[in-house]
């Protein structure tokens, strides 16, 4: 128990994080998942990991509740009346968040929030101040930067106040994505950029994308993840393709053998954490979130995420000149796009029963990796230093995104001069989604609120608690890990010049 | 000899290679009579600048219109058009028109950045391509332009005034240089001229940098923001609706 005695006499912890700690610390001290030899050897070696999920699935990963529906009808368990004006709304809302489960303990979905309070938007300045309460108890509250709101596609006037308030208030959580099409004016797709050269959000979503592989009914959620509303993903887990590569004698081995052995290991980890789930700790049959309709198990899906790409084509490709590389040479790029192809393929022979709402298919993801990865890039991204002009940058990494209905996006860093030229951005995202991209981040040099690989952390905090104090947010702790093990403060700058 | 910015876009390289020693990185040298510039080894350290007796630059290369296209082409996606400066790109109107007019076919628009010293109200094909201009309007006193340019103002305040008429004139812009000029008149003088002829056109005020500029020739520092602030309120004060500081 001595690991247990250390969390409770950790002074760099708050109580709050110290009961989810201990949580995951009694969690993990059961084995109840059937984990085959092959499944453990690679579990061991890092390249098969479940990101902390625990050992024991007692809750889904990724919850995406259907807050229409509880905005229509309120909660009998909660016992909530639907809301009648502004504030009964966002208080409504803050008292499900509590009860929406996850791995952290934090809802990673919000809602598409401007949408469910634009009814409720009489008097504006009234409105203003509700939402600002609202967006201050998130953040004061749901302490984990994995919390995720959405607005858009068209502009309202609950959106308009949102990008407003978080511009005044300068807070790290929520994470927010702007649903955008072509639904979505200039005007406000301006103020959503204004917006993020000065706190690091909203991000942009292809919606046009996202709708043709859910329809209307999905959710930005955590980092970046697509998934349908009223529903969600058991599990994510992830193979490591960086470090699979080791195991290959040469390219055609690797696509040949090594991959899709290791696409077998993955559905036999992943099915397993699903059977548990669903068969056995009884969630779907004692959560008032499916009993009063919010979530459904027929709307959920499994994710298969990988990360690691670029480091796994650089092996194989041999070169420490930058030309040869991942993200520069037409060789290294095609060989990404012929891994993460054969990587569909492979996963998609197998089906689980479970996941109806993908036909049985567990979703592409592209993780953006954990604070303790080691100089192995995110997902399908370029890595950081390594980074080409932004239109080939944008190009290179758009042949990734249709594979991954279930996230992926690239971070772009633009120098504060920028501010005096939002368009200049929005005729990159435009172009960018003309060349299906999925999702596209953007900061500011001089933000404080910056984007760590999916997530947002404030630089001042990531100081503080590298002093030893206590930090309210718990993704600050994964946010200084990975600055100081994956050069996150070292991205390329672009300029309008 | 002129004090502005940018000094190595006055003149065209005459193959002197006086440059060639200057270079730390090997990345000039001479292949028959002309000076070859290798941009691969090249790491921007601007020594070759430094030494060039002739106000010009070795790190060039002859483009055609097809050449330039060609490199719009790769970022016409992610642009809504092209702005094209220089050194002063009128003193290639020629070409700046044919580009343009390959560049309207591509849907994109087509800006003008410039001195404003050539007259523009005679160059009626290139207007015609050519959407929008900037200008820098750096001194509104004859001798004090003369004397910092070493040519006459009355050129630019024309072509203000001519690109204005034709609905044109997109910004107009001032450089403020603290002990040099005399800021304040400057401001206010062009900033008037603006309102007279339309009061939406916006009008950017620019602080002096010593960045790309011969200091021994010109010692001045960057204005305080103080300064920059009361500039600001006497373009506000003239009733400019669009005015920016940079």
């Amino acid at each position: 128990m001595s690991k247990a005695l250390n969390i409770i006499k950790d002074r760099a912890l708050t109580y709050r994080q110290k009961v989810i700690n201990l949580a995951r610390e009694a969690e993990n001290s059961i084995n109840v998942l059937n984990i085959n030899k092959e499944v453990q050897e690679y579990r061991d070696e890092g390249i098969i990991c479940d990101l902390f999920e625990g050992n024991a699935p007692y809750r889904p990963r990724y919850i995406v509740p259907d807050y229409e529906k509880f905005m229509e009808n309120g909660s009998e368990f909660l016992g909530l009346n639907p809301p009648k004006n502004i504030w009964e709304a966002v208080n409504n809302l803050l008292i499900l968040y509590k009860h929406v489960p996850s791995i952290t303990s934090f809802p990673v979905y919000i809602g598409n929030i401007d949408y469910l309070l634009e009814p409720f938007i009489n008097d504006e300045e009234e409105a203003y101040k509700a939402i600002k309460i609202f967006l201050t108890h998130i953040d004061r509250t749901i302490t984990d930067s994995f919390c995720h709101g959405n607005i858009g596609p068209e502009e309202t006037k609950a959106g308009r106040l949102i990008l407003r308030a978080e511009k005044e208030l300068q807070n790290s959580i929520p994470n927010i994505t702007l649903k955008y099409s072509t639904a979505t004016s200039d005007d406000f797709a301006l103020e959503a950029i204004n917006t993020a050269l000065v706190i690091a959000k909203p991000s942009f979503a292809n919606h046009e994308m996202f709708k043709e592989e859910f329809g209307e009914k999905y959710g930005i959620v955590s980092c970046y993840n697509g998934l349908p509303i009223g529903g969600g993903s058991y599990t994510l887990v992830r193979l490591n393709l960086a470090g699979l590569a080791k195991k290959a004698k040469d390219e055609e081995d690797f696509l040949n053998n090594v991959l899709p052995d290791a696409v077998k290991r993955m559905i036999s980890y992943i099915d397993e954490r699903v059977r548990f789930l669903v068969d056995e700790s009884g969630f779907f049959e004692s959560s008032f979130l499916v009993s009063e309709g919010l979530i459904c198990r027929d709307n959920f899906t499994a994710m298969f995420g990988m990360f690691g790409l670029a480091e796994c084509v650089n092996h194989f490709i041999n070169s420490e000149r930058q030309v040869d590389r991942f993200g520069h040479s037409v060789r290294a790029n095609d060989l990404g796009h012929t891994i993460i192809s054969s990587l569909e393929k492979e996963v998609n022979k197998y089906n689980n029963p479970y996941c109806k709402f993908s036909e049985g298919k567990y979703l592409l993801h592209a993780q953006v990796g954990i604070d303790t990865d080691y100089c192995i890039s995110p997902g399908c991204r370029i890595p950081i230093g390594e980074e080409p002009e932004i239109h080939e940058h944008i190009i290179q990494a758009a042949r990734f995104h249709k594979f991954f209905p279930s996230g992926v996006g690239d971070i772009f860093n633009f120098d504060s001069t920028v501010k005096n030229n939002p368009q200049y951005i929005l005729d990159i995202i435009k172009g960018a989604f003309s060349h299906k991209m999925r999702y596209f981040s953007l900061y500011s040099t001089d933000c404080d609120v910056i984007r760590i690989t999916g997530y947002l952390v404030k630089r001042s905090e990531m100081e503080k608690l590298d002093s030893g104090k206590q930090v309210l947010r718990d993704t600050v702790i994964l946010g200084l890990g990975a600055v100081k093990n994956s050069r996150i403060l070292e991205r390329k700058v672009r300029k309008n010049d | 000899m002129s004090v502005l910015h940018n000094p190595e876009t006055i003149n065209i390289c005459n193959n002197c290679a006086a440059c060639i020693k200057s270079c730390p990185y090997n990345a000039l040298n001479k292949n028959y009579d002309k000076v070859i510039w290798n941009k691969n080894a090249c790491r921007n350290c601007d020594k070759c600048l430094k030494v060039c007796p002739s106000n010009s630059s070795p790190k060039t290369r002859a483009m055609s219109v097809e050449d330039v296209v060609r490199e719009i082409n790769k970022v016409k996606a992610f642009i809504s058009g092209i702005t094209v400066s220089g050194g002063e790109c009128t003193l290639q109107h020629e070409f700046v028109t044919a580009l343009f007019k390959e560049v309207k076919k591509m849907g994109l628009t087509t800006f003008l950045d410039t001195n404003g010293f050539i007259p523009l109200w005679d160059k009626k094909e290139l207007i015609c391509v050519m959407d929008m201009a900037m200008i820098d309007v750096k001194s509104y006193d004859l001798k004090e332009h003369i004397w910092l340019t070493g040519k006459g103002n009355k050129n630019v305040l024309e072509n203000v005034r001519y690109l204005s008429s034709i609905k044109k004139l997109y910004e107009v812009r001032t450089v403020i240089v603290p002990e040099i000029l005399d800021n304040y008149y400057n401001v206010d003088k062009i900033n008037k001229l603006i309102v007279s002829l339309n009061q939406d056109i916006r009008y950017k005020i620019i602080k002096y940098r010593p960045l790309g500029v011969r200091t021994e020739l010109l010692e001045s520092c960057v204005p305080s923001d103080e300064m920059m602030n009361e500039l600001l309120k006497i373009a506000n004060k003239n009733g400019c609706k669009n005015v920016i500081v940079v």
